[in-house]
């Protein structure tokens, strides 16, 4: 198993710490991972995004130009990662603040209503939770129990209390996830 | 954890004295993590935020005269202030540990990866006949490994080492293994490990001097005679390298760090090919592993050296190689991380040709 995925989208979406939780989570299962960051002035309001690398192997680069899985999370993201998915592989996005749909006839689409959901639970910041619930939903690379413990490993422990909140997002997350087209194997 | 994190948990755990840095982006998580944790109420470590970074240097300078084990961090501007002091330190013998999570340059530059200071490391950034021992981490693992490394080769040449990273080492984060917490060496070890070092004078030994200067020109030709002798013994005994799919290679890759990282994603994808490439990854900058580039270039139709710079280390492949078989370069730079694709795509272009 190797799975190399992009997550891209606004700073404060929480772009980085999705990542940072699938890692831990694929640390959780014995998997290897890798974690890259795009670093950079921008905080809140520009743009973010993450290479994430699970692998039952040695990883060898990092840094990628081709992805397994693009999770897009604004316009900016969808123009500069849709081309990068590898054919047959996997995007998924949340609707919301997209002018310009996925257009790619050769990969799998899937959307996620995330913001619209996480303003409905009142929590905004369970966004990304939501978003990786529906990843999780359609490719289950690694096994919900060690999300959590992925979970629980990457939240400082004063935010604790906050972990039952972010399991039930990720709970929504698998059952609002819509398909939009998918590929014939 | 992050490499840059990786780095400060080594630190303390390998039992290092003190830590003295200024904070740049991209390796302030360094100085941060180090804070965070407060060796100075576990170890006893001293963590410090100097004004500057020259003033960082001369800090390690004076830790390091009292054979403490001292270090510091900063990324290309910052390693460039430091060009004076590291003279001296090499000047003076002392050792210590420096590490540089390279961004690109010239100038102020931009924050994010480079590896545009090779020549500074390897050749001496600062003025005189002196070598820093260089380390290149590929993974967030050896930024934790080479802090003890990097530490103990500095004390055995008594000679500043360098940790030569870069921002994408230095901010990824992987799996590592630390290891268990050592102890850091109590004021008699100091004193009986480095006889060298200004530990108050006992009657038993003469005065210890700490100096860089020398200006009777005989004696001063005679001490850098001794410096070079130290650098043949490091040449002859600390090179470190590692070598992949090497055996049935026609193509060689040379690529150290995050490049190297890269290349390999690149020979899969070229060997999936049919094109039998291998990777010679130098894990020591300096010394350069110039004998094992010699005895593979034999074997291969052409060598590419990967790095993120306009062509640095190239130069060092071709020194090796002697004009026997092909030597290209291929990089991008100012900041720009090549991906696995373009490094196939410019070794099939520059090496098969088409």
């Amino acid at each position: 198993m190797k799975e190399e995925i992009i997550i891209a989208g606004f700073g404060g979406q929480g772009v980085l710490s999705m990542g940072k939780i699938l890692a831990y989570s694929g640390v959780m299962q014995g998997q290897e991972v890798t974690w890259m960051p795009s670093y950079g002035p921008e905080m809140r309001g520009g743009t973010a995004n993450v290479t994430v690398v699970l692998s039952d192997n040695r990883i060898s680069s990092p840094i990628l130009h081709a992805f397994d899985t693009a999770i897009i999370l604004n316009q900016q993201s969808m123009d500069k990662f849709e081309p990068l998915v590898k054919p047959g592989g996997l995007l998924l996005y949340d609707p919301n603040g997209i002018t310009r749909h996925p257009e790619r006839e050769d990969i799998n689409i899937y959307k996620i209503e995330a913001a619209e959901e996480a303003a409905q639970l009142k929590s905004a910041k369970t966004f990304n939770m939501i978003v990786l619930g529906a990843f999780l939903k359609i490719k289950p690379v690694v096994e919900m129990e060690n999300v959590l413990k992925g979970l629980k490993k990457s939240l400082p422990e004063r935010h604790h209390h906050l972990i039952p909140m972010n399991e039930k997002a990720i709970q929504r997350g698998v059952e609002i996830v819509k398909e939009v087209t998918v590929v014939k194997a | 954890m992050k490499g840059n994190e990786a780095i400060a948990e080594a630190a303390i755990r390998c039992g290092a004295d003190g830590y003295f840095g200024y904070p740049i982006t991209p390796q302030s998580e360094v100085m941060e993590k180090l804070m965070e944790l407060q060796p100075w109420n576990s170890t006893g470590m001293v963590v410090l935020q100097a004004e500057s970074e020259t003033a960082s240097i001369n800090m390690l300078y004076g830790g390091a005269g009292c054979g403490k084990r001292v270090m510091t961090s900063s990324s290309s501007p910052g390693i460039s202030l430091m060009q004076e002091g590291l003279s001296y330190m090499a000047g003076a013998e002392l050792p210590c540990l420096v590490v540089n999570v390279v961004r690109g340059g010239p100038g102020l530059g931009t924050i994010q990866p480079s590896q545009s200071d090779y020549f500074q490391s390897v050749k001496g950034g600062g003025h005189g006949d002196y070598k820093l021992i260089v380390l290149a981490p590929a993974s967030v693992q050896e930024m934790a490994d080479f802090v003890e490394l990097g530490f103990d080769l500095a004390f055995k040449y008594r000679n500043p080492a360098m940790i030569l990273s870069d921002g994408m080492i230095g901010q990824m984060m992987e799996k590592v293994e630390l290891k268990p917490q050592q102890k850091r060496w109590t004021d008699e070890e100091v004193a009986q490990m480095n006889p060298w070092a200004t530990t108050g004078k006992p009657e038993s030994r003469d005065y210890n001097i700490i100096t860089s200067v020398e200006l009777d020109s005989e004696a001063h030709e005679q001490f850098n005679h001794r410096l070079q002798v130290k650098y043949r013994e490091l040449e002859e005994k600390e090179v470190r390298f590692e070598t992949t799919s090497v055996d049935d290679a026609d193509y060689l890759i040379v690529a150290y760090g995050s490049s190297a990282r890269i290349s390999a994603a690149a020979i899969e994808i070229l060997r999936e090919k049919g094109i039998k490439v291998g990777l010679l990854r130098p894990i020591t900058l300096y010394p350069f592993p110039t004998k094992e580039i010699q005895r593979l270039a034999p074997k291969m139709k052409g060598i590419l050296s990967v790095e993120m710079s306009s062509g640095q280390m190239v130069e060092d492949v071709r020194l090796a190689v002697e004009g026997k078989v092909k030597v290209e370069h291929f990089g991008r730079y100012g900041g720009v991380v090549h991906s696995p694709d373009e490094v196939a795509e410019a070794l099939e272009q520059k090496l098969i040709g088409g």
